[in-house]
């Protein structure tokens, strides 16, 4: 699905973030990527995007270098990205009119059709808000519903395209408590059901070991080799009370306790 | 705004000026009666057609106005390099009061009407293109990176982005920049032409000392802003339900 190959990036005048770093991820996985502050796990996500490019080596996705970012993959950020003057219901119909508008554009060059498919239906939207538990609200405006309502709105906005990938960056962290579990539950849920391939980034080792099947650590930059934490567990319902999750929530701790001792010494030395 | 509200507010206003001019009673403030009925007299007498002309202008203004002054606000505000080009050069022109150009204006541009109407549009224009500039860039990253994240193109970022964030913009700087519209057509119609409500007031009833006339004139182009003023509300409300809500 994704292959990062010997990929650098850095913003300008910064340290680089990435140097030669590779990366698979298999179709239908769940990952969660962990690191501290500015290691770069976000733009990692923009990368795959297709919001930022390499300066050397490879990202590919379905096996084309991405461009231009893709309907088929969607993008969920932390503020939620609504769009202020639509309601409920426009902010998730607003892929169906993309679609639309869309309707006679052909893909240029090789690679998969970029922009969103026509031919979603108004049923399909109503569909996505029933499902998203959101459909009583669906003439509100963003600023009339809770943090919690507008993260669902966004999931429903990407859901509605059929995505095969499904990008969040720290998509539950501006929300509270409850709110947050129960958005994390919906998550492994949805992933059941549509099993689109998943990449959740967080700072959150709970959420990390929740939702990540596997975990991707991050330390200081710039990274260099991907370390993974198998957790094959995720997603399963109750997995939380489990001791199994306690374990791997330890071992995750542990590592990136590692990772930043190493951090330390290298900028120590 | 209730509309019984509005006419209350108008009751009282009228009712204060019937007081005033009573106390003064001198024939340089003819009470609103008076007025009302050189009002009704002057409209088929030449007032109606002033009204029309002072209109024309202002509305053919207001539409140059904003066809060009949204799409080169979009361009900047879109463009950190172009903004960064233009950006100087609009703040030095922003605040000059552009009716001191109307001589230079009237030269290169002649007495007609286009002269009047060019004066106007440069006042909207600067209005317009600042507002939705500023709006424009302001727009969150985040935004904008969602929606191209769903598929968006340059083209479709336009049209289902920037264009309803900013003519709603647009329309609060049309809203508060009608009234200085409206004053410098006063000022642009009251020498140098012989129609619009400027003329109408300074030439005609001013200068003949036909103070009811001139009362009814000035009531016209109160009345020519509100309609404006309103139109653009009305305009506004339709086109942005979401500026109006109680989060």
């Amino acid at each position: 699905m994704i292959q990062i190959e010997g990929m650098t990036f850095t913003y300008p005048d910064r340290p680089p973030l990435f140097e030669r770093f590779s990366w698979q991820v298999a179709a239908s996985e769940a990952w969660a990527i962990i690191g501290p502050s500015g290691c770069g796990k976000s733009t990692l996500l923009y990368l795959i995007a297709g919001l930022r490019q390499p300066q050397a080596g490879r990202v590919l996705v379905l096996g084309y270098p991405v461009a231009r970012p893709l309907a088929s993959t969607g993008l969920i950020l932390q503020d939620y990205g609504l769009l202020p003057w639509a309601t409920v219901w426009e902010n998730v119909a607003l892929v169906m009119r993309m679609g639309h508008f869309y309707r006679h554009k052909r893909a240029a060059g090789s690679g998969p059709r970029p922009y969103p498919r026509a031919g979603i239906t108004p049923d399909q939207v109503d569909h996505w808000l029933e499902r998203l538990g959101i459909a009583g609200l669906r003439d509100a405006y963003p600023a009339q519903i809770s943090g919690g309502q507008r993260q669902r709105t966004a999931i429903a906005r990407s859901l509605l395209q059929n995505p095969n990938l499904l990008l969040m960056d720290e998509p539950f962290s501006s929300l509270d408590a409850l709110t947050r579990e129960d958005l994390q539950q919906l998550t492994a849920e949805l992933r059941r059901e549509t099993s689109v391939t998943t990449l959740l980034v967080t700072h959150s080792i709970d959420e990390a070991v929740y939702l990540g099947q596997r975990i991707l650590i991050l330390g200081q930059p710039p990274a260099c080799q991907a370390r993974v934490i198998e957790n094959p567990e995720a997603g399963s319902p109750g997995y939380r009370g489990r001791p199994a999750f306690l374990d791997r929530c330890s071992e995750l701790r542990s590592a990136l306790d590692v990772l930043a001792e190493e951090g330390r010494r290298h900028a120590a030395a | 705004m209730q509309r019984r509200d509005l006419a209350l507010a108008a009751a009282g206003l009228l009712i204060a000026w019937e007081i005033v001019a009573l106390i003064v009673h001198v024939d340089v403030l003819p009470d609103p009666i008076a007025v009302g009925v050189a009002f009704v007299h002057a409209l088929p007498n030449g007032l109606a057609w002033h009204f029309l002309v002072s209109a024309w202008r202002v509305v053919a203004s207001v539409v140059l106005a904003v066809a060009t002054g949204v799409p080169a606000g979009l361009a900047l505000g879109q463009s950190p390099r172009l903004n960064r080009l233009f950006s100087p050069i609009i703040y030095i022109l922003y605040p000059i009061p552009k009716i001191v150009f109307l001589p230079i204006i009237l030269l290169f541009l002649g007495i007609a009407e286009r002269s009047k109407i060019f004066i106007i549009f440069l006042v909207l224009f600067f209005q317009i293109l600042v507002v939705v500039r500023d709006e424009a860039s302001a727009l969150r990253p985040e935004l904008i990176y969602s929606v191209r994240s769903l598929g968006a193109g340059r083209r479709a970022l336009f049209r289902f982005v920037y264009l309803p964030a900013t003519v709603p913009a647009a329309l609060t700087a049309l809203r508060i920049s009608v009234g200085t519209a409206i004053a410098v057509l006063f000022f642009a119609e009251s020498f140098a032409t012989t129609s619009g409500l400027g003329y109408y007031i300074i030439v005609e009833s001013w200068g003949r000392l036909a103070y009811p006339e001139m009362y009814a004139g000035v009531a016209a182009m109160s009345l020519l802003g509100l309609m404006l003023y309103f139109v653009v509300d009305r305009l506004q409300r339709w086109l942005a339900p979401w500026m109006f809500i109680r989060g």
